[in-house]
């Protein structure tokens, strides 16, 4: 049967989706997962973009994923390599423990 | 029918999410985000967004989280450790968020409610054609710009984790 | 084009010459480029005189416009009719004199250029002021007399009391300067111009109510400066000064300037009678207020001073009953006698090497002839004695007085019988009898010598420049009427008063017994000064201190200003502890940011 599926679900799924990043990014102590939680809230974006681009009738939202895409790939590769440099100095990947910058 | 496929989606996709965020090992979280972004690019297919379902499945799941995981294996750090969180956090945040997540659902249900739905084949603008052709004519300045930022990360990324030449 | 621009601007030449050089100028040099100053502007005045035939028609001379506001307009002009003439001659003439004498009674001061300098400083101010043609130049005059008598009153700025001399001088000057400020201020209102001539051409047409403000408030200025009742307290202290200083400015010259400007105005004030009847109430009643008390004085010179005020208060009595030209004509011999007096004064406290209590002096008459001579001429002039120059002029306003009201003309008798007495006292206790001092008298140099004689022959014949005829022009016509009976009943009571006063005071020093309450109270100047100190700058200065010192300086404007720093440091310290260097706080707060955003953004229904 031709059920479609209500588009607010889509956007339901993405806010769980983000929350669980956010949740994720305030709670874990190790950095890379903190920055896979970050992907996660930008995967949830993406989501919605290309819900409201299905709804308007108009591919922008296609691209705007696209370039949001692209983008977080330059992110991770640097954050990556950030956090690289951070554990040849710091020797720990725990966040509570990169503190020197406290006051 | 499509209902179905979403729905089997959606849920791998939040499990695989909490897995993320729960799990101590990163390895296992890289795994589990892996997951939750094919379940996307399944969902993204119902939208009839074909070009970025490949796009995501080549490049987030390809390139970038296969970048995550050569990184976790270089450091090789092993679980995290350290206090996990008090029992009250716990006991009482995880229902909360429940709640929290669940009162936005309804409300959103019942306020909002989409008149659109979802089919595959219901958004023919998603394919690469399309995109290409936007991509080339009114996005043409954010996409060469994109490759200088891409030029860009490369460079930092280089300068910032090769070795001293000694 | 006379350019009378050059008679204040010799005087003004002699002050900065002085002022920047005096010290490093031999003290000859600096007399005499001072007393070359003062005559050069004399000697200016003379030509311009001459060449206007005694200034039939006034000469005005416009020299660039100062203020251009809209319709309002100031500008630099000068102008010269009779009765500046007569202001002129009386201050350059008199004004030189002194000069010269200064430079023998200064002689031994250290601070010799700057007492010239700053003389010269008033000639010019004071000569602006009877030159200008607008009130506002007659006001930077007025101001500039008053700077430079607080400059001389404290000439001895090493003591105290003559410091605080100073500052009552300009500060009570200051309560006059108000109403004169008011006064200016109203007439740019009615009349939109500060020309005087203007002025005085549109004064008819006003209401009378109008012209009475503006004539009060000019009354005020003019106590302020003429040391009326109750603004005379400060001319007894300005005593404090050197004596050349009391002579010039508190005799002949700067207290004149509140008669020069009702003079000036006088149409302003012929046209409000009740502006007139107060001016004449405040004149009689300051001359012979402060006549009683300079009755029980031992101070030579403030015997001197409150006779001052006693025949300014007599000038501002013609001036109130509208006999304009006779008081400008006392004026003139007033100036005449009473820097005789004064100078005279001085030569005395020379002799006596600074001693000024007349208890201390007696039996001068042999070691000073000359001073005892002049100042016999000045005591018989101001006495109203015939024919000495004060006969003929304090009788030209008793009589103007008793043709507008009787009891005025008999309480200016009055006055006048005690003004007799007080000054022949003060002469026979000094120059008659045995010596009481202790120092060693002997006459004073020629450079003194000199201007207390020209100035004796002036008190004796000056009575002989028809001034009123002179001014008669100016000014509309007085009451006129030679009562024979009044000038002998004036006369009688200045012959009387130096009667009592030989009687009481020749050849036996008086034994100053216990007195009782009214002369207690008289000799203590009526406790006017300690009733001001008590009522106004005791409240004043305790309002100062406690109020708007600690209250509204210390804590409110300081707390307001410490307390914005405090408050931004508090902040500042708050704000310190969200750099806490953990990533995770930074975390947070970044979503509790967004969020808010997101709240913001929703209700204020941004992309609706």
């Amino acid at each position: 049967m031709p059920a479609g599926v209500p588009l607010t679900w889509f956007l339901v799924l993405s806010a769980v989706l983000f929350s669980l990043g956010i949740a994720g990014f305030l709670l874990r102590r190790n950095i890379i997962t903190v920055f896979m939680s970050i992907e996660l809230m930008l995967n949830a974006v993406n989501l919605t973009f290309i819900t409201f681009s299905y709804q308007l009738k108009s591919n922008s939202g296609h691209l705007f994923a696209f370039f949001v895409m692209v983008v977080a790939a330059a992110e991770a590769a640097v954050g990556l390599a950030i956090i690289l440099t951070v554990y040849k100095n710091r020797g720990t990947l725990n966040i509570d423990e990169v503190e020197s910058m406290k006051n | 029918m499509d209902l179905v496929f979403f729905l089997i989606f959606a849920i791998i996709a939040v499990v695989s999410a909490i897995n993320v965020v729960v799990q101590t090992h990163p390895i296992s979280s890289a795994l589990s985000l892996i997951g939750v972004m094919v379940s996307l690019a399944a969902l993204y297919l119902l939208l009839g967004a074909d070009f970025i379902a490949m796009a995501q499945i080549i490049v987030y799941a390809g390139a970038i989280m296969v970048l995550f995981v050569f990184t976790i294996m270089l450091l090789n750090t092993g679980g995290e450790t350290g206090a996990t969180h008090r029992t009250a956090v716990q006991v009482a945040g995880i229902p909360a968020l429940l709640a929290l997540l669940a009162a936005l659902c309804y409300s959103l249900q019942r306020f909002y409610p989409s008149s659109v739905q979802a089919v595959f084949g219901g958004f023919a603008q998603g394919d690469a054609h399309s995109i290409g052709t936007a991509l080339f004519r009114e996005y043409l300045l954010p996409f060469e710009v994109t490759s200088i930022l891409i030029l860009v990360a490369i460079l930092g990324a280089i300068v910032l984790a090769r070795k001293e030449i000694d | 084009m006379q350019n009378l621009w050059l008679i204040p601007a010799f005087p003004l030449a002699g002050f900065l010459i002085n002022g920047v050089f005096g010290r490093k100028l031999p003290k000859f040099a600096v007399s005499f480029i001072a007393i070359l100053s003062v005559l050069l502007s004399f000697a200016w005045t003379l030509k311009v005189f001459v060449a206007t035939q005694s200034f039939s028609t006034p000469v005005t001379e416009r020299y660039f416009t100062w203020i251009q506001s809209g319709q309002f307009q100031v500008g630099w002009d000068f102008t010269a009719d009779r009765l500046t003439a007569v202001m002129l001659f009386v201050i350059t003439g008199v004004g030189s004199l002194i000069h010269i004498y200064s430079r023998g009674y200064m002689a031994h001061d250290e601070s010799f250029a700057r007492f010239f300098a700053y003389l010269n400083l008033f000639m010019a101010f004071m000569l602006t002021l009877v030159l200008a043609a607008n009130y506002l130049l007659l006001f930077i005059g007025w101001e500039g007399v008053g700077l430079a008598s607080y400059l001389l009153v404290g000439f001895w700025y090493r003591k105290k009391s003559a410091t605080d001399a100073g500052n009552k001088a300009f500060i009570v000057n200051r309560i006059g300067d108000f109403g004169f400020m008011l006064a200016m201020l109203l007439i740019v209102i009615n009349f939109g111009t500060l020309d005087i001539a203007t002025v005085t051409g549109a004064a008819p047409g006003k209401a009378a109510v109008t012209l009475t403000a503006i004539c009060l408030l000019l009354l005020v200025g003019a106590c302020g400066k003429s040391a009326q009742f109750p603004l005379y307290v400060w001319l007894p202290d300005a005593m404090e000064g050197p004596t050349p200083v009391s002579a010039l400015i508190h005799a002949a010259t700067m207290v004149t300037a509140g008669i020069y400007v009702i003079a000036r105005s006088s149409v302003l004030f012929s046209h409000s009678a009740t502006a007139s009847e107060v001016v004449a109430y405040v004149g009689l009643f300051t001359a012979i207020f402060a006549a009683s008390i300079g009755l029980l004085q031992n101070d030579i010179k403030k015997i001197f001073a409150y006779s001052t005020v006693s025949q300014l208060g007599y000038m501002f009595l013609g001036l109130g009953v509208g006999a304009y030209s006779a008081s400008v004509y006392h004026l003139m011999t007033h100036a005449f006698f009473k820097a005789l007096l004064f100078l005279g004064a001085g030569s005395v406290i020379h002799a006596c090497a600074g001693e000024q209590d007349i208890r201390q002096m007696g039996g001068l008459r042999s070691k000073l002839p000359i001073t005892f001579a002049t100042l016999l001429c000045a005591g018989l002039a101001i006495s109203g004695i015939p024919p000495f120059s004060g006969f003929f002029s304090k009788d030209a306003i008793l009589v103007a007085a008793y043709h507008h009201a009787p009891w005025m003309f008999y309480i200016g008798v009055v006055t006048a019988g005690m003004t007799a007495f007080y000054v022949f006292r003060a002469l026979f206790v000094t120059f008659f009898g045995a010596y009481r001092g202790q120092a060693h008298p002997h006459e004073s140099p020629l450079t003194m010598t000199v201007p207390l004689i020209v100035l004796a022959i002036l008190s004796t014949v000056g009575g002989f420049i028809a001034i009123p005829k002179y001014l008669d022009a100016m000014f509309p016509a007085g009451e006129e009427g030679h009562a024979m009976g009044l000038v002998i009943v004036s006369v009688a009571a200045g012959a009387i008063g130096i009667l009592i006063a030989g009687v009481m005071y020749l050849g036996r020093p008086r034994k100053e017994s216990a007195h009782g309450g009214l002369y207690n109270l008289i000799y203590h100047k009526y406790y006017i000064d300690e009733a001001y100190n008590a009522a106004i700058v005791h409240p004043l200065l305790v309002t100062s201190r406690s109020v708007l010192w600690k209250l509204v300086d210390n804590a409110l404007i300081d707390g307001i200003v410490d307390g914005v720093a405090a408050q931004t440091r508090n902040s500042g310290n708050a704000l310190r502890k969200l750099q806490s260097g953990s990533i995770r706080s930074y975390a947070a707060w970044i979503v509790v940011g967004s969020v808010v955003l997101v709240l913001a953004m929703g209700f204020t229904g941004v992309g609706r």
